[in-house]
Order: structure tokens, then sequence, then C-alpha cells
């Protein structure tokens, strides 16, 4: 499978060209950017690793992307997100966020099935990766 | 009546003829009567019974209101306002005397501007300012019973429409507001930076729950973040709600665990009794759904509960905004979209369906983004190109996600960005499923669009120019986008629009 998270899942994989632009639409809005990485992507697992605070004071998306490869060297097998954070008033959250790496092989997702009261089923999916090994050992 | 009979009774008591009663209960009601110009009875203009003041100060806890007016041949303008401003407070036809035991200047509501409406003849833009006082904290019942209760039939005026409202802080305090909200609801979702995608179960009446969950579930799959039940489907003979219910939320689970995302459905509870809805309701939370729907023609003390409901069980609630154009689309008489969005967000839904611009329903594109804007913005402005009449405060309410529904596809993706923006929902009913390859391909053909639209434009590219050629692009390695752009690259719904804004640019508002 090809977990489908975030703004960009279905297009072709950004290059870096691609990355340094999103990252510069970012700034030029000044919200601050924050790296995080998972191997652990359920779709209900919202906090991810960070990578560091987010780049309050980097202004410059040179400097940006150079985190972003650092990220991608360090987990290389690891699901890498770019998000954005808005702290205008109103918004104050997340208004961005798209893959930037990925394992190379997606088990995806099982999902269990768990007969309930009359017709009712209760799911739970459940990552094969996750399942399958700890935390860090995974891809 | 009482007061009389019991006067009699004493009288009796002391013996006096019934003659002398007579003429001294006349004495005594001509000596009682009431004298000052005001109070004499009859009937007297309503600008001069105080429903209109020229000179009104407004004050900052003040409801006010824009009718758009047009009076009967041979009624003043003027006269007319004041009228609105009595019959939607506390006047009645003619002069009555108990006023004079209320504090009655207060809760006179005042016409304080009557300005002729640009180039549409007899037809007059009246501005009526209301005390927080004459509404109950948090009823939208009560403060529409008064605002548009009974005057829009009033025969002194040929056609009423109102047009705008500002509510102030003080009173939406006492409004929930959207029991989720647009940032909550992208936290939930896990869905940031683009609109939301979306889709109508077609077609609206007939399938079986099992057919129907298969629509789910390849919808979702595809890409699309929600499927939708339409307006009118409810639990009818052909499928009862609970078998919808189960067979959706098979294909909302089953297309997450193979897309790895948050997905969801909304489950329409509209039913015949609050009772009903209640049973729906809770029935689509204990199956996880994270989301459900409403009809605006349950009415609004209905969605009123159902938002606390909503707001109570962390259940984002969709608004279907059937029946509106029944009296929102025609400029002369009912009540403009954008305050049915004003009254929605204070109620608390957080989904409306606000309008397309280029899809197959009605919607001017500067009037659509008075809509989206009444329904997102934090503060707002006077805006007259927008008919915006008001500025508006409010008050922290959440931010009610405006729903683009009707006759839209994948081809427009640039123009839709372009009007919309990224707060919103577009959803593609026909523009999905009716795709030559099946649901699935229909979906994808729309999530990529999407996603290459938002890429372009946030490259700071033309985007909205460059559209069909991005949109090409991306289907040089998407089969699907390319078969959905083949087949409906030439539809388009260009009809004039009936509602407009009516103004002149150097005109300003007064508030």
């Amino acid at each position: 499978m090809k977990l489908t998270q975030g703004c960009f899942s279905f297009l072709p994989d950004l290059t870096d060209a691609q990355i340094t632009k999103q990252i510069q639409y970012s700034l030029n809005k000044s919200w601050a950017i924050s790296i995080e990485y998972t191997d652990d992507p359920h779709p209900r697992n919202c906090y991810w690793e960070m990578w560091g605070l987010p780049l309050f004071d980097i202004k410059d998306s040179a400097a940006v992307l150079f985190e972003i490869n650092m990220v991608k060297k360090a987990k290389p097998n690891y699901y890498i997100k770019v998000c954005a954070f808005d702290n205008s008033r109103g918004v104050e959250s997340c208004v961005s966020a798209f893959i930037v790496n990925r394992p190379a092989y997606e088990p995806g997702f099982k999902i269990i099935r768990q007969e309930g009261v009359g017709r009712n089923l209760i799911y739970t999916l459940e990552s094969y990766a996750a399942a399958a090994k700890p935390e860090g050992e995974r891809y | 009546m009482l007061l009389k009979h019991q006067k009699y009774k004493t009288q009796q008591s002391f013996s006096i003829t019934l003659k002398q009663e007579v003429v001294m209960s006349q004495a005594v009601e001509s000596r009682t009567r009431i004298k000052s110009e005001r109070y004499e009875s009859g009937v007297i203009p309503y600008a001069k019974m105080g429903y209109w003041d020229p000179d009104y100060a407004i004050k900052e806890t003040d409801i006010l209101a824009l009718f758009r007016c047009t009076p009967q041949p041979g009624v003043d303008p003027v006269e007319a306002a004041a009228a609105l401003a009595g019959e939607s407070s506390t006047a009645t036809w003619t002069v009555v005397w108990t006023d004079l035991l209320t504090a009655c200047d207060l809760y006179r509501a005042k016409a304080y501007r009557v300005d002729p409406v640009p180039g549409a003849g007899d037809t007059y833009f009246c501005y009526v300012a209301y005390d927080l006082d004459l509404f109950e904290e948090g009823s939208l019942a009560n403060l529409t019973a008064s605002i548009i209760g009974n005057i829009f039939g009033f025969k002194a005026v040929k056609a009423l429409r109102l047009e705008d409202m500002r509510l102030p802080q003080a009173m939406l305090k006492c409004y929930q507001g959207p029991a989720t909200g647009l940032i909550v609801e992208r936290e939930r979702l896990d869905k940031f930076g683009r609109p939301l995608l979306g889709a109508t179960v077609k077609p609206k009446l007939g399938l079986s729950g099992k057919n129907y969950g298969r629509v789910v579930f390849e919808g979702l799959k595809g890409g699309l973040d929600f499927l939708k039940d339409d307006e009118n489907i409810n639990s009818q003979p052909f499928m009862r709600y609970r078998e919808r219910f189960l067979y959706s939320m098979e294909g909302v689970n089953h297309a997450a665990a193979y897309t790895g995302e948050v997905k969801g459905h909304y489950l329409n509870t509209t039913g015949a009794t609050m009772e009903d809805m209640y049973e729906r309701a809770n029935f689509a939370k204990d199956l996880g759904s994270v989301i459900v729907m409403i009809d605006l023609v349950i009415g609004y003390t209905a969605i009123q509960s159902m938002a606390i409901w909503a707001r109570k069980y962390d259940v984002i609630l969709h608004l279907h905004r059937a029946g509106n154009s029944t009296y929102s689309r025609q400029k002369n008489h009912g009540m403009n979209f954008r305050v049915i969005c004003k009254w929605m967000r204070m109620s608390g839904v957080d989904h409306i369906h606000a309008g397309t611009v280029v899809g197959k329903l009605e919607g001017d594109p500067l009037m659509i983004k008075g809509f989206y804007n009444t329904l997102l913005d934090f503060k707002s402005e006077v805006s007259l190109a927008k008919g915006m009449f008001f500025a508006q405060d409010w008050a922290s309410l959440r931010k009610c996600v405006p729903v683009a529904s009707g006759g839209i596809h994948c081809g427009q993706m640039h123009q839709l960005i372009e009007y919309l923006g990224d707060d919103v929902v577009l959803q593609f009913g026909g523009g999905t499923i009716g795709h030559p390859d099946g649901i699935q391909a229909g979906a994808t053909a729309n999530r990529v669009a999407l996603e290459s639209m938002v890429l372009a434009r946030n490259e700071g590219r033309n985007y909205v120019a460059e559209g069909p050629q991005i949109l090409r692009d991306a289907a040089k390695t998407c089969g699907p986008l390319q078969t959905a752009l083949d087949l409906w690259k030439d539809i388009t719904f260009n009809y004039a629009s009936t509602d407009t804004a009516d103004f002149v640019d150097t005109r300003t508002a007064n508030v």
C-alpha cells in the first residue's frame, strides 16, 4: 500500500527543488516549519517524533532543506513529514503537512473486525510493521 | 372586563342605582383618558409611535438588521421602515396604553436609516436597531421569531428581504457556536493545507445498504476524505438507517486501513422527531463515525439541540441547507443566505453548504465570497461588494466550514481554489461517481487534481491562468484524471445569478 496522509501523497515523490518551493511558501507566510518522523504511521498516531523544535528562527529555505536531508540520512526508512504552524489568532494550529520520505516497502494496515452487539462491528486498525516489531526496528 | 365587573359589584353593594353608576363610570373614563398625542387611542403612524429615530445612537450591544423593503405604492419608505421596526419588536397596528407599564422606549426597535437601493426603483435599504434585552439568551428560535416572525407578510410592504444582521458580541457569547470548528476538525482528521474532499453518494435514493456502502468504500479508497448521505436519505423502505450506517462504517474503516488516513462518512440523522434523531446520532457515535449530518429543514431548535449533542460526543456536525433556496434566492423577498450562515454559525453546526461559484447552483462569486467570510472570519469588515453591510466580530465562535457541492468537477480545480480557498470541503458527487472507470478512479482523479493545483499555487505559479495545463501535466501520471478531463472538459454552468449585491462604490455604511 501507499500511505496517503499529507498534502501531496497522490503525486509522484517531491524533488528537492519542489520541497524547497513548498518551504518558501510557508516561510513567506511566517509559518514555523517542523520536521517529524515515525515508524508508526497509524492514522490516529498524531505525535510523530520531532526532529528538534519547530524551526521558529529559520527564515532560509536552504537551511530547512538541510535539516530535512539530515533526517532522511538519520532515518532513511522512516516516514518523514514537513509541517507548518500558523500562530495567528483564530488558527493557532498546523496549516500544512506533507510527506517527504517513506519506507521502501509499506506493508500497510490490518483491519480487525470484532463482532459486537447485534450486527455492530468494532474495527481496529493495526500497522503490520508496528505489530511485528518494537519501535525503532520496524522498517 | 374583570375589573369593571368587580367595580359593578362593589358599587351595587353600596346601593347605588345602575343609572347613576353608568354616569359616574363615563365620568371616570373621560377623566382618566390619556390626553398625550402619542397615546391617544387610534391609529397613528409607526414613525410617530417612536419606531423611527434618524438620530439614534447605536449601542455596542444592539442587534442590527438590514432589510430590503419594497413598500406598497404610496407608502412612505420611512413609515415602512418604522413599521418593520415596530412589528418586529413591540408594536401592533394601533395605540395601546399598556405600553406605559413598560420601559417602552427601550423595547421599541428603532429604524434609524433608510437609503434607496441603487438602481432598483422603489426599493429601500432599511436599517433597524434592536436592544439586546428583546431576546432570550442563546435561542435562535426566539431571535428569529422577532426578526422574521411577522413582518414578511405585512400588507404595507409589497416585498421584504432580510439582507444582513450584526450580532453583538454580548449576544454571540450566549451561543455555543460550531461544535467542532474548522481548526479542531482538521486536527482530528489530520488534514492540513488543502481543501477537504468529499462526494455525495448517488443515486440519492434506492440503493440497498450493502450497495450504498460500496460507493462509500470505493470513494474513500480512491482518495476522498468524506462521503456523504444526501439530504433526502433518512430511513426509507428501500434502506433503513441502521443498514446504511453499518455498511457505510464498514466502507469507512476498510478504506482507512487501505490508505492509512482518517476517513469519514456524513451519516444523515435527520428524522421525524428529536427522539428519532438522537437515536440515529447515538447509533452513529457508537459505530465510531467522526461525523453526522442534519438538514436545515429540521428547524432552528432541533439544529441547536443537535449541535449540543455533537459537542458533547466529539462528533463533527454537517448541515445540508435543504430548503434554503425557497426563501433565499430571490432578491426582493425572503432572506439572504448570508443571514442563514450567521445563524447557523451561532447555532453550532460545523459544516454548511455555501455555494460553489462555478457549479450548477446559484452563486455570484462575490456573494459566495461573502458567505465564506461570514462562516470563517474572526472579524469581518464592511464589504458592500460582497453584500456585507455590517462589520462583525465573532466573539471567538469557532469557524464553520463552507461546503461546495453541486455540479463541480476536477477540470474546474484552479477556479475552485481561486474562489473558495483552502478552508472548504469540495464535494464532487457526479464528478466522482460518474467517472467512466468507476468510483475509485473518479475519486483519485479529484484528489490528484487537487494536490497538483495546491502544489502549483504554493510554488507561486499563476495557477488560475495555467490551471488547464497544470491538470493536463498531472494527468500524465494519472490515467483517471486524464479520462475525467476528457469527459467533462466542456461542462460549465454559465447562467446569470439572481442574487447579486446592489451598491454604488462610493456609498459607505455608517456602522
